[in-house]
């Protein structure tokens, strides 16, 4: 049924030469949810992107957005898609105010000026309209660009890490308009590094691995598929071996160390592993246990044991922990 | 109006308002010729057989086309550049006519030159060239002038597009400087030897140097030449629409498949 998805995707494919980018994407998307794509680098977020907007011809395999054929009908699904971040940017040349209100021509937006106006006042940019867009901040450009894309309510809006870069009023104005736009029934395809952006804006996620979807699911439910994430925190570190050595041998999986702040973790899916047995299983083998908790992964612990990599450069988490993983 | 005329029309408006917006590489890419038209002027002039104010009359067509050549190199770099930015792809991801955004840049590109043009037909002035034929054959001669203009800048989009490289660009551009001199843009081709000679009277500019020189009335054409500069009105459309033939189709399919 046309109308339930706005994005429909079945078996496309795109290599770049020998190199295989897409193999086989299969993609659900329902109408006026926000779906996250996430996947390590390489693994073809970019490519099917790409694809669904119409900027590359799929090899093989077939796609419908808001009900219209990608490759037979594309000019019909321009007048449906919006596109920003990576895959299109505004003119650095043109300022805000000037960028939108071509955008907004070229949509056919009755009253072109009117709307850059509208648009430059809900995303505060109005002191900066009439400066060259190449002079912006990065948070600035990140908004302006998001505004280019709503210069007429789009079916399908893609959005490529919508807030990295952006402090906490910016982030603000996006999620904002996320939501706005979802509630008037616009789907959102977001692709991000960032976990953290996922889980707070996306209804379902699609784990990309290798140039197809591993993973579907909620947040909630992918990380359901891996698990519980059991951790201990010790006195001093000389007893992170014991510790770990228990809880190796009740989910036979290695843990990975935190030195920095005592504690060792691993995931499991072991139903019988209750926080009483954790704790009476630590005591018994001598372990000083300051801590013991069992608590749902992060989307960062769903990544890594789903895809067998690392999602970014981990800057902001303890540098000791992949060497321990 | 049709689709295709109001996409090129709002993308040739973004064009010259980028111009507008940052007008110094514009103003710099003017000064050229004119600092040339002085140059040689003053300093090859007075070493040819040709009297200076005579040279100078001679030089000015040859400078006003080798300035149209350069839309090569304009064009190029512009469609390189943009394709950098991702700019071209977000109008490729816009409900717009596939061959507005090329056409709109060689549009664009065509007002900026004929502005451009200005001064470099004042100093002209100034240093002894006139129109000295009469009104509708010099309104010809500008016509030729920018219709090779927009044959150079549509070859200069189309490997700008496939080389998609500013900096790739920027070499080729230092490069495409010898090519007015390898015609009669800067001096008489009459007694370069037989295959130099060959060479140059077959360069597009050579044609349409001849056809501007013929019509303005500065230059009679030269005698025993090749053919485009033998007839150089007739060679000189020849030349221009066989550019636009080769290079806007491939350019305009380019930027609609997205390289």
């Amino acid at each position: 049924m046309p109308t339930t998805y706005a994005v429909l995707s079945e078996g496309l494919e795109k290599r770049f030469g020998a190199v295989p980018a897409l193999r086989g994407l299969d993609l659900a998307i329902a109408r006026g949810t926000v779906c996250g794509l996430l996947g390590p680098n390489g693994a073809g977020k970019t490519t099917a992107v790409r694809l669904l907007t119409t900027l590359l011809r799929p090899d093989a395999g077939s796609a419908r957005i808001a009900g219209r054929d990608l490759v037979r009908e594309a000019a019909a699904v321009r007048t449906l898609i919006a596109v920003t971040g990576q895959y299109a940017s505004v003119d650095g040349d043109l300022t805000g105010r000037e960028n939108l209100r071509l955008f907004a021509r070229l949509h056919r937006v009755r009253g072109p000026a009117a709307r850059a106006g509208e648009l430059l006042e809900r995303f505060g940019l109005t002191e900066c309209a009439d400066r060259r867009a190449a002079t912006y901040s990065g948070g600035m450009r990140r908004r302006l660009d998001l505004a280019a894309s709503l210069v007429r309510r789009p079916e399908v809006l893609f959005l490529d890490e919508p807030t990295t870069g952006l402090d906490p009023a910016g982030r603000g104005y996006v999620r904002q308009a996320v939501r706005d736009l979802t509630a008037d029934g616009t789907t959102v395809l977001l692709t991000t590094q960032y976990l953290e952006e996922a889980d707070q804006l996306a209804d379902d996620i699609a784990l990309m691995d290798r140039g197809r979807i591993a993973h579907t699911g909620s947040p909630a439910e992918l990380k359901a598929l891996i698990g519980w994430y059991a951790e201990a925190v010790v006195a001093h570190p000389d007893a992170l071996g014991t510790a770990a050595a228990v809880l190796d041998r009740l989910t036979g999986r290695e843990p990975a160390l935190h030195r920095e702040r005592a504690a060792a973790g691993v995931l499991t899916t072991d139903p019988t592993l209750t926080l009483p047995r954790l704790v009476r299983e630590l005591d018994a083998a001598g372990v000083p246990l300051l801590d013991a908790s069992l608590r749902p992964p992060t989307l960062d612990d769903v990544f890594l044991r789903l895809t067998g990599t690392a999602s970014t450069p981990r800057t902001e988490t303890d540098p000791t922990e992949e060497q321990a993983a | 109006m049709s689709t295709l005329a109001y996409d090129t029309i709002a993308l040739t408006g973004r064009q010259l308002r980028r111009v507008r917006n940052s007008p110094g590489l514009a103003l710099l890419t003017q000064m050229m010729p004119v600092n040339m038209l002085l140059f040689f002027g003053y300093v090859f002039g007075s070493a040819l057989a040709l009297p200076g104010r005579e040279y100078r009359a001679f030089l000015v067509p040859g400078l006003l086309v080798s300035t149209a050549a350069g839309g090569l190199m304009t064009g190029m770099f512009q469609a390189a550049a943009d394709t950098h930015r991702g700019v071209t792809d977000r109008f490729r991801t816009l409900p717009v006519s596939r061959a507005a955004v090329p056409l709109a840049q060689a549009a664009a590109d065509l007002v900026v030159t004929a502005l451009g043009m200005v001064p470099l037909l004042l100093v002209g002035l100034a240093v002894g060239w006139r129109i000295e034929g009469s009104v509708p054959e010099a309104m010809g001669a500008v016509g030729l002038l920018l219709l090779f203009r927009f044959a150079c800048t549509c070859a200069g989009i189309h490997l700008g597009l496939l080389t998609r490289s500013e900096d790739a660009a920027g070499q080729l551009g230092a490069s495409s400087f010898v090519l007015p001199l390898l015609s009669d843009a800067y001096i008489p081709t009459g007694n370069l030897p037989g295959w130099l000679r060959t060479i140059a009277e077959w360069n597009p500019i050579s044609a349409v140097t001849t056809a501007l020189r013929d019509l303005f009335g500065n230059a009679p054409v030269p005698r025993g030449a090749a053919w485009p500069v033998a007839h150089p009105v007739a060679g000189a459309l020849v030349w221009s629409l066989a550019l636009i033939a080769v290079f806007l189709p491939p350019a305009v399919r380019r930027h609609g498949r997205g390289v």
